[in-house]
Order: structure tokens, then C-alpha cells, then sequence
């Protein structure tokens, strides 16, 4: 017993070393599968709220630019609008109903990163604005991803940009659909494995949300294809996806809360049973 | 022992602060940022106890975590810094450290450059091979803890040099 004791004594620096290191070791190791953990994330007051300061600051430098973002995303909108006038038919009719699925909450960015190889947002509303986790975030332009923790007022949105993050996806001409990651190099392209090889794709094809998921909506916009390979079995297309995004420069984001998902869930959970 | 004095408490705050709200985004050419929290470590009182630079160490790489969403990685590294800089400072500064009479502010720029530059390679090749956390993109790691160690090293030299000559 006194050797032990001993034992400890002398090396009490290396065993206090090893007990913090593995202690980290633990906590990223954790965090590399999808639910992380729920503690220490820049959704806490304090660095949300020290984000915020700063925010207020840093606003000014982006405002001609997300002026501009949102410009465009009114001329599109116009243009959709005008374009209303058409006889409507049902399949789109169809499409208006299901629109109204959908809750949009706006909020601002707070802290956005894309330089790491797992990277996360962090936005001003969180469960007072009855957000919580898996809702959809977007931009104007396309896709950001998908909320993963949330405090009172403030919460961390898993980017498109994350090594973690797995997003159905389908190519718009087609219906063929895949799924969204990101290899962690460039924060302009992102990849899109999975996709049949009888898919007849070709470069600058439009890739949009697939409806498989009860997070986005069907045919929210994230790239065109860059280029194309067939994967090393043989049998699916692995494709790099130029985004609509510049991922580099958020400003204002919408949070889609689908009122239907917990049926959904529900329904597809009696299916597997 | 001379625990957690006023001045160490507001160099850590002001460390801290810079780093996640101006270093955290400089991104320069998409992925470079420079990691200057660990300034701290470097010059964190020689004789003061090492079990409080580890503890400190960590909670500092914690917070750093918390503010980018990267659970454990920058603690992991700044408890890895922490531990190996006796072994730093004297492969660096030599028959100094034994006498205990290396003073930050008036030493050789050289053996500085080397201290500095030691514990920021180690440092960032801990921090990127956590993050990145795929042995098979080991270039990736190579690449970013290389150009990312050059811009820390830059830096911290400076704030190091800039901060201490104030105070003769």
C-alpha cells in the first residue's frame, strides 16, 4: 500500500498528464459520432454570449454583402411569383400543401467556421425560440445544415462542412439520389457518394435536397456537379458538387422546422417494427 | 508558490479572447489560423508547480474548445504542451533552465525562436491529427501544421517580444 501511495506521489505530474489527456482523448473521440456532447459547446451562454458582443461589431464590415445575397434571393422570388400567373396544376398544387408543412424561423450567425475539418455555426435563437435539435437550416442561396445542440438562446447548426455530416441529396433532372458528405478540403465543394451508375448525369447538372429526409424539404438548391468518377467497386458515381454556397460569408439564415417530421418518424418507425 | 496572480489571470482572459474572436477568424488562404492561446503555456511562471500549468493548461484548451465547437482537441494539445515543457525548455535554453534563471524577457532570441517553435509544432500536430482524426489524410495534418505553426510561431515570437520589452 505505502509503494502505491508512494508510486502516485512521484509521479503525480505524468498521472495527472495521462488522466486530463485521456479525458480530452474521451471527449473527442465521443464527438466524432453524430450526438456529441451536450456540455461544452459554443451554444452556451458564455460563448454565445461573447460572440454576440462581437457580432454587433463585425456586422458592418458584411452589410453591402448580405445586402446583395438578399437582393438576389428577392429577384428569384419576384421571378417565382410573376411567374404564378400560369394555370396551376395539380402536381404543384400538391407541392403548395405540402409548403405548408413547414415553419421558417429566422436567425443570425453568430460564429461560422469552415477552415477545420469539423465544422459548426453558431446562431442566435435557440429554445425559447421553440428550435430544437435536427431542424434544417438554409440560406437564400442553398443549404447550411442541420441543428445539433441548443441552449435558451442560442444553438450549434452541424455545417455541410463537417466530416460528420451525412445529407440525402438527389440530382435534380433525374431523381437519382445520394448522399451529401464533405472529404475536408475545400470548403467550395462538397462530395456526393452513393449515386447509381445508371444515373445519366453529366457536369453542371443541378444537385438539390432529396425528399428522404424529414429535415428539408424536397428540392431546396446546393451545387452543380463539378466532375464525376465511378467509385473503385464499380457500381456507384462519386460526385464532387460545386455549392451555391459561399460558405465562407453567412450572414442571415432560415431554420425549417417540419411540423410533420414526428409523423413521419413515427410511420417509418412502425414500418421497421 | 505564486499561485494564479492577477496579472496571469488577465494575460489568460486576453489570450483567450483574442484567440476565438480574431485569430479564430483570420482563415487566411481558407485554412490557416494561428493558435496564439498557447503564448500562455510558453510563458507560464518557471517556478511555479506543474500540476497547476497542467490544470490551467487544460481548462484554458477547454474553453478554447467550447467557443469552436471542438470538443477535447485543443485541451488534448495544451495538456500535451504543458507536460513536455520542461523537457522544451531545456533541450532549448539549457544550462539556464538548470540554474532556474531563464527570464522570458531578456533572453537569446535564438533559444526563444527554438522554445517557441518546438512547443508550436508539437502543439499543432497533437491538434490537427485529433481534429483531422484520419490516418490516411496524414498530408492534410502535415500541411496544416506546418503553414498554420509558421503563422503561430510568427506571432507568438512577437507578442512575446513586444509584451515583455514594455516591462523593463
Amino acid at each position: 500500500m505505502q509503494q502505491i501511495i508512494n508510486f502516485v506521489i512521484r509521479n503525480k505530474t505524468f498521472l495527472l498528464f495521462l488522466l486530463l489527456f485521456s479525458v480530452s482523448l474521451a471527449l473527442t473521440i465521443q464527438s466524432h459520432s453524430y450526438h456529441r456532447s451536450k456540455f461544452i459547446n459554443s451554444a452556451s451562454a458564455l460563448a454565445g454570449g461573447v460572440y454576440g458582443t462581437f457580432n454587433s461589431i463585425d456586422k458592418y464590415f458584411n452589410l453591402k454583402d448580405q445586402n446583395k445575397i438578399l437582393v438576389e434571393e428577392n429577384k428569384r422570388l419576384r421571378n417565382e411569383l410573376f411567374n404564378l400567373n400560369k394555370p396551376i396544376d395539380t402536381s404543384s398544387l400538391d407541392n403548395i400543401q405540402s409548403r405548408l408543412n413547414y415553419r421558417i424561423t429566422t436567425a443570425e450567425v453568430y460564429k461560422n467556421s469552415y477552415s477545420s475539418t469539423n465544422n459548426y455555426l453558431t446562431i442566435n435563437k435557440g429554445k425559447k425560440d421553440s428550435i430544437k435539435e435536427d431542424f434544417g437550416v438554409i440560406s437564400p442561396k442553398g443549404i447550411i445544415g442541420i441543428i445539433d445542440n441548443t441552449s435558451n438562446n442560442y444553438s450549434t447548426v452541424l455545417s455541410i462542412l463537417n466530416t460528420n455530416s451525412k445529407i440525402n441529396a438527389e440530382v435534380k433532372a433525374t431523381n437519382h439520389f445520394g448522399s451529401l458528405e464533405w472529404d475536408g478540403k475545400s470548403p467550395y465543394l462538397t462530395q456526393l457518394v452513393d449515386v447509381s451508375k445508371f444515373a445519366p448525369i453529366k457536369i453542371g447538372d443541378t444537385i438539390e435536397t432529396g425528399g428522404q429526409s424529414a429535415i428539408f424539404p424536397k428540392g431546396i438548391g446546393i451545387g452543380t456537379i463539378e466532375k464525376f468518377e465511378t467509385d473503385i467497386s464499380g457500381d456507384t458515381y462519386n460526385i464532387e458538387v460545386k455549392l451555391f454556397n459561399d460558405m465562407t460569408n453567412i450572414g442571415t439564415v432560415y431554420i425549417i422546422n417540419n411540423l410533420d417530421k414526428e409523423e413521419i418518424i413515427n410511420l417509418e418507425s412502425s414500418v421497421d417494427d | 508558490m505564486t499561485s494564479f496572480s492577477g496579472e496571469l489571470s488577465l494575460r489568460f482572459i486576453a489570450l483567450l479572447l483574442v484567440q476565438v474572436v480574431v485569430c479564430n477568424n483570420i482563415n487566411f488562404l481558407g485554412y490557416i489560423n494561428p493558435y496564439i492561446y498557447i503564448v500562455f503555456i510558453f510563458l507560464f511562471p518557471i517556478r511555479d508547480s506543474r500540476i497547476v500549468l497542467l490544470l490551467i493548461s487544460f481548462l484554458l484548451g477547454m474553453l478554447v474548445d467550447m467557443f469552436s465547437d471542438s470538443v477535447g482537441v485543443h485541451a488534448a494539445a495544451a495538456v500535451t504542451l504543458a507536460y513536455a515543457r520542461p523537457l522544451l525548455l531545456k533541450m532549448s535554453f539549457g544550462m539556464l533552465y538548470e540554474h532556474q534563471s531563464v527570464k522570458f524577457s531578456n533572453t537569446d532570441i535564438g533559444s526563444l525562436i527554438t522554445y517557441v517553435g518546438l512547443g508550436t509544432l508539437l502543439h499543432h500536430f497533437i491538434l490537427f491529427s485529433l481534429e483531422v482524426f484520419n490516418i490516411s489524410n496524414i498530408l492534410l495534418i502535415l500541411k496544416k501544421t506546418l503553414f498554420s505553426g509558421i503563422f503561430t510561431i510568427i506571432l507568438s515570437i512577437l507578442i512575446i517580444v513586444l509584451f515583455s520589452r514594455n516591462k523593463k
